[in-house]
Protein backbone atom coordinates (compact mmCIF):
# COMPACT_ATOMS: atom_id res chain seq x y z
CA UNK A 1 0.00 0.00 0.00
CA UNK A 2 2.75 2.43 1.03
CA UNK A 3 5.02 1.31 -1.80
CA UNK A 4 2.15 1.72 -4.29
CA UNK A 5 1.50 5.27 -3.10
CA UNK A 6 5.23 6.01 -3.32
CA UNK A 7 5.33 4.71 -6.89
CA UNK A 8 2.35 6.87 -7.92
CA UNK A 9 3.86 9.99 -6.33
CA UNK A 10 7.25 9.21 -7.89
CA UNK A 11 5.59 8.97 -11.32
CA UNK A 12 3.93 12.34 -10.75
CA UNK A 13 7.23 13.88 -9.67
CA UNK A 14 9.00 12.42 -12.71
CA UNK A 15 6.18 13.78 -14.87
CA UNK A 16 6.46 17.27 -13.37
CA UNK A 17 10.23 17.30 -13.87
CA UNK A 18 10.02 15.99 -17.44
CA UNK A 19 7.39 18.49 -18.59
CA UNK A 20 9.20 21.36 -16.92
CA UNK A 21 12.65 20.59 -18.30
CA UNK A 22 11.44 19.76 -21.80
CA UNK A 23 8.82 22.53 -21.85
CA UNK A 24 6.09 20.07 -22.91
CA UNK A 25 2.53 21.42 -23.27
CA UNK A 26 0.97 18.78 -20.96
CA UNK A 27 0.53 18.98 -17.18
CA UNK A 28 2.96 17.02 -14.98
CA UNK A 29 0.34 14.53 -13.71
CA UNK A 30 -0.68 13.63 -17.30
CA UNK A 31 2.98 12.93 -18.12
CA UNK A 32 3.11 10.96 -14.85
CA UNK A 33 0.16 8.89 -16.07
CA UNK A 34 2.13 8.00 -19.22
CA UNK A 35 5.19 7.08 -17.12
CA UNK A 36 3.12 4.81 -14.85
CA UNK A 37 1.52 3.29 -17.95
CA UNK A 38 4.99 2.56 -19.40
CA UNK A 39 5.98 0.95 -16.09
CA UNK A 40 2.88 -1.30 -16.15
CA UNK A 41 3.49 -2.20 -19.79
CA UNK A 42 7.09 -3.24 -18.99
CA UNK A 43 5.91 -5.25 -15.99
CA UNK A 44 3.13 -6.86 -17.99
CA UNK A 45 0.48 -6.68 -15.24
CA UNK A 46 -0.99 -4.41 -12.57
CA UNK A 47 0.42 -5.32 -9.10
CA UNK A 48 -2.47 -5.84 -6.65
CA UNK A 49 -1.48 -3.06 -4.24
CA UNK A 50 -1.15 -0.46 -7.02
CA UNK A 51 -4.52 -1.51 -8.39
CA UNK A 52 -6.09 -1.13 -4.94
CA UNK A 53 -4.63 2.36 -4.32
CA UNK A 54 -5.59 3.54 -7.82
CA UNK A 55 -9.13 2.19 -7.52
CA UNK A 56 -9.60 3.97 -4.17
CA UNK A 57 -8.36 7.29 -5.58
CA UNK A 58 -10.44 7.00 -8.74
CA UNK A 59 -13.60 5.88 -6.95
CA UNK A 60 -13.53 9.27 -5.23
CA UNK A 61 -12.23 11.32 -8.15
CA UNK A 62 -15.30 13.59 -8.22
CA UNK A 63 -14.67 14.65 -4.59
CA UNK A 64 -11.23 15.97 -5.52
CA UNK A 65 -12.78 18.66 -7.74
CA UNK A 66 -14.81 20.25 -4.93
CA UNK A 67 -12.07 22.65 -3.67
CA UNK A 68 -11.41 23.92 -7.21
CA UNK A 69 -15.15 24.18 -7.80
CA UNK A 70 -15.59 26.32 -4.71
CA UNK A 71 -12.86 28.56 -6.19
CA UNK A 72 -15.41 29.75 -8.73
CA UNK A 73 -16.88 31.77 -5.86
CA UNK A 74 -13.75 33.92 -5.57
CA UNK A 75 -13.85 34.84 -9.26
CA UNK A 76 -17.57 35.22 -9.93
CA UNK A 77 -17.16 38.95 -10.58
CA UNK A 78 -15.01 38.09 -13.62
CA UNK A 79 -18.05 36.50 -15.23
CA UNK A 80 -20.27 39.54 -14.72
CA UNK A 81 -19.30 41.61 -17.75
CA UNK A 82 -19.87 38.99 -20.42
CA UNK A 83 -22.44 36.87 -18.61
CA UNK A 84 -24.69 36.31 -21.64
CA UNK A 85 -22.03 35.29 -24.20
CA UNK A 86 -20.25 33.17 -21.57
CA UNK A 87 -23.38 31.22 -20.56
CA UNK A 88 -24.46 30.59 -24.16
CA UNK A 89 -20.93 29.65 -25.28
CA UNK A 90 -20.35 27.30 -22.33
CA UNK A 91 -23.66 25.46 -22.64
CA UNK A 92 -23.74 25.41 -26.45
CA UNK A 93 -20.12 24.39 -26.87
CA UNK A 94 -20.21 21.69 -24.18
CA UNK A 95 -23.34 20.07 -25.68
CA UNK A 96 -21.92 20.30 -29.23
CA UNK A 97 -18.52 18.87 -28.23
CA UNK A 98 -20.11 15.90 -26.46
CA UNK A 99 -22.46 15.28 -29.41
CA UNK A 100 -19.76 15.54 -32.10
CA UNK A 101 -17.15 13.42 -30.28
CA UNK A 102 -19.64 10.68 -29.42
CA UNK A 103 -21.24 10.65 -32.89
CA UNK A 104 -17.90 10.42 -34.73
CA UNK A 105 -16.63 7.67 -32.41
CA UNK A 106 -19.87 5.68 -32.54
CA UNK A 107 -19.86 5.77 -36.34
CA UNK A 108 -16.14 4.99 -36.82
CA UNK A 109 -16.07 2.30 -34.14
CA UNK A 110 -19.07 0.56 -35.68
CA UNK A 111 -17.40 0.70 -39.09
CA UNK A 112 -14.14 -0.84 -37.86
CA UNK A 113 -14.03 -2.97 -34.73
CA UNK A 114 -17.67 -3.94 -34.45
CA UNK A 115 -19.86 -3.56 -31.39
CA UNK A 116 -17.61 -4.83 -28.62
CA UNK A 117 -17.94 -1.69 -26.51
CA UNK A 118 -21.70 -1.48 -26.82
CA UNK A 119 -24.04 -1.83 -23.87
CA UNK A 120 -26.26 -3.91 -26.09
CA UNK A 121 -26.76 -4.31 -29.81
CA UNK A 122 -29.41 -2.17 -31.39
CA UNK B 1 -14.46 28.15 30.23
CA UNK B 2 -13.47 28.82 26.65
CA UNK B 3 -15.10 31.62 24.73
CA UNK B 4 -16.95 30.54 21.60
CA UNK B 5 -14.99 33.02 19.50
CA UNK B 6 -11.73 31.39 20.69
CA UNK B 7 -13.01 28.08 19.41
CA UNK B 8 -13.87 29.70 16.06
CA UNK B 9 -10.39 31.27 15.83
CA UNK B 10 -8.82 27.88 16.50
CA UNK B 11 -11.03 26.08 13.96
CA UNK B 12 -10.43 28.76 11.33
CA UNK B 13 -6.66 28.44 11.72
CA UNK B 14 -6.52 24.65 11.44
CA UNK B 15 -7.15 22.69 8.26
CA UNK B 16 -9.47 20.31 10.12
CA UNK B 17 -12.70 22.31 9.81
CA UNK B 18 -12.66 22.97 6.08
CA UNK B 19 -11.30 19.53 5.27
CA UNK B 20 -14.21 18.01 7.18
CA UNK B 21 -16.66 20.43 5.56
CA UNK B 22 -15.46 19.44 2.07
CA UNK B 23 -15.88 15.72 2.75
CA UNK B 24 -19.24 16.19 4.50
CA UNK B 25 -20.62 18.39 1.71
CA UNK B 26 -19.60 15.82 -0.90
CA UNK B 27 -21.20 13.02 1.12
CA UNK B 28 -24.37 15.08 1.37
CA UNK B 29 -24.20 15.61 -2.40
CA UNK B 30 -23.83 11.87 -2.96
CA UNK B 31 -26.76 11.17 -0.65
CA UNK B 32 -29.03 13.63 -2.47
CA UNK B 33 -27.95 12.15 -5.82
CA UNK B 34 -28.76 8.59 -4.73
CA UNK B 35 -32.05 9.57 -3.08
CA UNK B 36 -33.16 11.41 -6.22
CA UNK B 37 -32.70 8.24 -8.26
CA UNK B 38 -29.52 9.57 -9.94
CA UNK B 39 -30.94 12.76 -11.48
CA UNK B 40 -28.06 14.20 -13.57
CA UNK B 41 -28.60 17.81 -12.45
CA UNK B 42 -28.19 16.73 -8.81
CA UNK B 43 -24.52 15.96 -9.56
CA UNK B 44 -22.65 15.45 -6.22
CA UNK B 45 -19.84 17.90 -7.17
CA UNK B 46 -22.38 20.59 -8.00
CA UNK B 47 -24.34 20.07 -4.76
CA UNK B 48 -21.15 20.03 -2.69
CA UNK B 49 -19.84 23.24 -4.30
CA UNK B 50 -23.16 25.06 -3.78
CA UNK B 51 -23.33 23.91 -0.14
CA UNK B 52 -19.75 24.95 0.65
CA UNK B 53 -20.07 28.32 -1.14
CA UNK B 54 -23.31 29.02 0.78
CA UNK B 55 -21.71 28.17 4.13
CA UNK B 56 -18.56 30.19 3.41
CA UNK B 57 -20.61 33.19 2.31
CA UNK B 58 -22.90 33.00 5.36
CA UNK B 59 -19.95 32.75 7.76
CA UNK B 60 -17.96 35.44 5.95
CA UNK B 61 -15.05 33.08 5.26
CA UNK B 62 -12.70 33.85 2.35
CA UNK B 63 -11.77 31.26 -0.27
CA UNK B 64 -8.13 31.52 0.84
CA UNK B 65 -8.84 30.38 4.40
CA UNK B 66 -11.15 27.62 3.08
CA UNK B 67 -8.39 26.42 0.75
CA UNK B 68 -5.93 26.13 3.68
CA UNK B 69 -7.95 23.07 4.69
CA UNK B 70 -9.27 21.95 1.32
CA UNK B 71 -5.81 21.89 -0.28
CA UNK B 72 -5.24 18.38 1.07
CA UNK B 73 -8.14 17.10 -1.00
CA UNK B 74 -7.09 19.26 -3.96
CA UNK B 75 -3.56 17.87 -3.86
CA UNK B 76 -4.83 14.34 -4.49
CA UNK B 77 -5.94 15.39 -8.00
CA UNK B 78 -2.33 14.90 -9.14
CA UNK B 79 -1.89 11.31 -7.90
CA UNK B 80 -5.45 10.48 -9.08
CA UNK B 81 -4.56 11.67 -12.60
CA UNK B 82 -1.46 9.44 -12.53
CA UNK B 83 -3.65 6.56 -11.33
CA UNK B 84 -5.73 6.85 -14.54
CA UNK B 85 -2.91 4.76 -16.05
CA UNK B 86 -4.43 1.70 -14.35
CA UNK B 87 -7.88 1.63 -16.06
CA UNK B 88 -6.11 2.66 -19.27
CA UNK B 89 -3.72 -0.31 -18.98
CA UNK B 90 -6.51 -2.75 -18.11
CA UNK B 91 -8.53 -1.65 -21.15
CA UNK B 92 -5.57 -1.12 -23.48
CA UNK B 93 -6.46 -3.97 -25.85
CA UNK B 94 -9.71 -2.18 -26.67
CA UNK B 95 -7.96 1.19 -26.91
CA UNK B 96 -5.44 -0.23 -29.41
CA UNK B 97 -8.14 -1.82 -31.54
CA UNK B 98 -9.96 1.48 -32.00
CA UNK B 99 -6.88 3.74 -32.08
CA UNK B 100 -7.65 5.40 -35.44
CA UNK B 101 -11.33 5.99 -34.60
CA UNK B 102 -10.39 7.32 -31.18
CA UNK B 103 -7.80 9.79 -32.43
CA UNK B 104 -10.15 11.06 -35.17
CA UNK B 105 -13.04 11.61 -32.78
CA UNK B 106 -10.91 13.38 -30.16
CA UNK B 107 -9.52 15.68 -32.86
CA UNK B 108 -13.06 16.45 -34.13
CA UNK B 109 -14.18 17.05 -30.53
CA UNK B 110 -11.21 19.28 -29.78
CA UNK B 111 -11.85 21.47 -32.84
CA UNK B 112 -15.58 21.60 -32.06
CA UNK B 113 -14.86 22.67 -28.48
CA UNK B 114 -12.55 25.50 -29.54
CA UNK B 115 -14.56 26.60 -32.59
CA UNK B 116 -18.01 26.58 -31.02
CA UNK B 117 -16.93 28.28 -27.78
CA UNK B 118 -15.08 31.09 -29.55
CA UNK B 119 -17.69 31.31 -32.34
CA UNK B 120 -20.69 31.58 -30.02
CA UNK B 121 -18.89 34.04 -27.75
CA UNK B 122 -17.81 36.17 -30.73
CA UNK B 123 -21.32 36.20 -32.22
CA UNK B 124 -22.71 37.47 -28.92
CA UNK B 125 -20.11 40.21 -28.64
CA UNK B 126 -17.77 38.81 -25.96
CA UNK B 127 -14.57 40.76 -25.25
CA UNK B 128 -11.14 39.53 -26.37
CA UNK B 129 -10.29 38.49 -22.77
CA UNK B 130 -13.47 36.43 -22.55
CA UNK B 131 -12.84 34.73 -25.91
CA UNK B 132 -9.29 33.85 -24.87
CA UNK B 133 -10.61 32.27 -21.66
CA UNK B 134 -13.45 30.44 -23.47
CA UNK B 135 -11.22 28.89 -26.16
CA UNK B 136 -9.48 26.22 -23.99
CA UNK B 137 -12.46 25.68 -21.62
CA UNK B 138 -12.71 21.92 -22.31
CA UNK B 139 -9.09 21.26 -21.37
CA UNK B 140 -7.84 20.25 -17.92
CA UNK B 141 -7.22 23.39 -15.79
CA UNK B 142 -3.38 23.64 -15.67
CA UNK B 143 -3.05 23.31 -19.47
CA UNK B 144 -5.99 25.63 -20.20
CA UNK B 145 -4.55 28.34 -17.93
CA UNK B 146 -1.15 27.99 -19.58
CA UNK B 147 -2.62 28.37 -23.08
CA UNK B 148 -4.63 31.48 -22.14
CA UNK B 149 -1.62 33.05 -20.47
CA UNK B 150 0.58 32.36 -23.49
CA UNK B 151 -1.92 34.18 -25.73
CA UNK B 152 -2.19 37.14 -23.37
CA UNK B 153 -5.50 36.33 -21.62
CA UNK B 154 -6.61 35.97 -17.98
CA UNK B 155 -5.71 32.56 -16.45
CA UNK B 156 -8.02 33.10 -13.44
CA UNK B 157 -11.09 33.58 -15.67
CA UNK B 158 -10.01 30.48 -17.63
CA UNK B 159 -9.89 28.42 -14.41
CA UNK B 160 -13.48 29.41 -13.59
CA UNK B 161 -14.74 28.56 -17.09
CA UNK B 162 -12.88 25.22 -17.08
CA UNK B 163 -14.49 24.15 -13.80
CA UNK B 164 -17.95 25.32 -14.93
CA UNK B 165 -17.52 23.40 -18.20
CA UNK B 166 -16.52 20.29 -16.26
CA UNK B 167 -19.58 20.40 -14.02
CA UNK B 168 -21.82 21.27 -16.99
CA UNK B 169 -20.48 18.33 -19.01
CA UNK B 170 -20.98 15.91 -16.13
CA UNK B 171 -24.56 17.17 -15.70
CA UNK B 172 -25.76 17.44 -19.34
CA UNK B 173 -23.41 14.83 -20.88
CA UNK B 174 -25.43 11.73 -20.01
CA UNK B 175 -28.65 13.51 -21.13
CA UNK B 176 -27.16 14.46 -24.52
CA UNK B 177 -25.69 10.97 -25.02
CA UNK B 178 -29.01 9.30 -24.19
CA UNK B 179 -30.87 11.65 -26.56
CA UNK B 180 -28.42 10.72 -29.32
CA UNK B 181 -28.84 7.03 -28.40
CA UNK B 182 -25.07 6.53 -28.08
CA UNK B 183 -24.73 3.21 -26.27
CA UNK B 184 -21.06 2.47 -26.95
CA UNK B 185 -19.14 2.93 -23.66
CA UNK B 186 -16.03 3.95 -25.60
CA UNK B 187 -17.88 6.76 -27.40
CA UNK B 188 -19.57 7.91 -24.18
CA UNK B 189 -16.24 8.01 -22.33
CA UNK B 190 -14.43 9.83 -25.14
CA UNK B 191 -17.16 12.47 -25.36
CA UNK B 192 -17.15 13.17 -21.61
CA UNK B 193 -13.34 13.31 -21.37
CA UNK B 194 -12.93 15.52 -24.46
CA UNK B 195 -15.68 18.01 -23.53
CA UNK B 196 -15.27 18.17 -19.77
CA UNK B 197 -11.80 16.85 -18.77
CA UNK B 198 -11.38 15.38 -15.27
CA UNK B 199 -14.86 16.10 -13.97
CA UNK B 200 -16.30 14.32 -17.01
CA UNK B 201 -13.84 11.47 -16.43
CA UNK B 202 -14.93 11.18 -12.81
CA UNK B 203 -18.53 10.88 -14.05
CA UNK B 204 -17.58 8.25 -16.65
CA UNK B 205 -15.60 6.19 -14.12
CA UNK B 206 -18.59 6.06 -11.78
CA UNK B 207 -20.60 4.30 -14.46
CA UNK B 208 -18.18 2.01 -16.28
CA UNK B 209 -14.43 1.25 -16.27
CA UNK B 210 -14.22 1.07 -20.07
CA UNK B 211 -15.87 4.49 -20.36
CA UNK B 212 -13.52 5.79 -17.65
CA UNK B 213 -10.41 4.52 -19.44
CA UNK B 214 -11.44 6.15 -22.72
CA UNK B 215 -12.43 9.33 -20.90
CA UNK B 216 -9.08 9.66 -19.11
CA UNK B 217 -7.27 9.07 -22.38
CA UNK B 218 -9.44 11.65 -24.16
CA UNK B 219 -8.70 14.18 -21.41
CA UNK B 220 -4.94 13.76 -21.88
CA UNK B 221 -5.02 13.75 -25.69
CA UNK B 222 -7.39 16.72 -25.90
CA UNK B 223 -5.06 18.69 -23.63
CA UNK B 224 -2.20 17.89 -25.99
CA UNK B 225 -4.20 18.64 -29.17
CA UNK B 226 -5.56 21.95 -27.83
CA UNK B 227 -2.15 23.07 -26.57
CA UNK B 228 -0.73 22.56 -30.07
CA UNK B 229 -3.71 23.67 -32.21
CA UNK B 230 -5.21 26.58 -30.31
CA UNK B 231 -2.26 29.04 -30.48
CA UNK B 232 -1.98 28.40 -34.24
CA UNK B 233 -5.73 28.81 -34.85
CA UNK B 234 -5.92 31.91 -32.67
CA UNK B 235 -3.13 33.73 -34.51
CA UNK B 236 -4.71 32.69 -37.80
CA UNK B 237 -8.15 34.15 -37.00
CA UNK B 238 -7.38 37.11 -34.73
Amino acid sequence: MLSALTLILACQLAGELTTRFLGLPVPGPVAGMMILFAFLALKGSVPDDIGAVADTLLKNLALLFVPAGVGVMAHLSLLGQDLMPISVALIGSTVLTIAVTAAVMARLARASAGEEGAIKDD
Amino acid sequence: MTDLSDVWVYLNASPLLFLTLTLAAFQAGGWVYTRSGHKPFLNPVLTAVVLVVALLTLSGTTYESYFEGAQFVHFLLGPATVALAIPLYRQFDRVKRSAAALLTSILCGSLTAIGSAVGLGWLLGASRETLLALAPKSVTAPVAMGITEQLGGLPSLTAVLVILTGILGAVVGPIVLNLLKVKDWRARGLALGTASHGIGTARALQVNELAGAFSGLAMGLNALATAILLPVLWRWFF
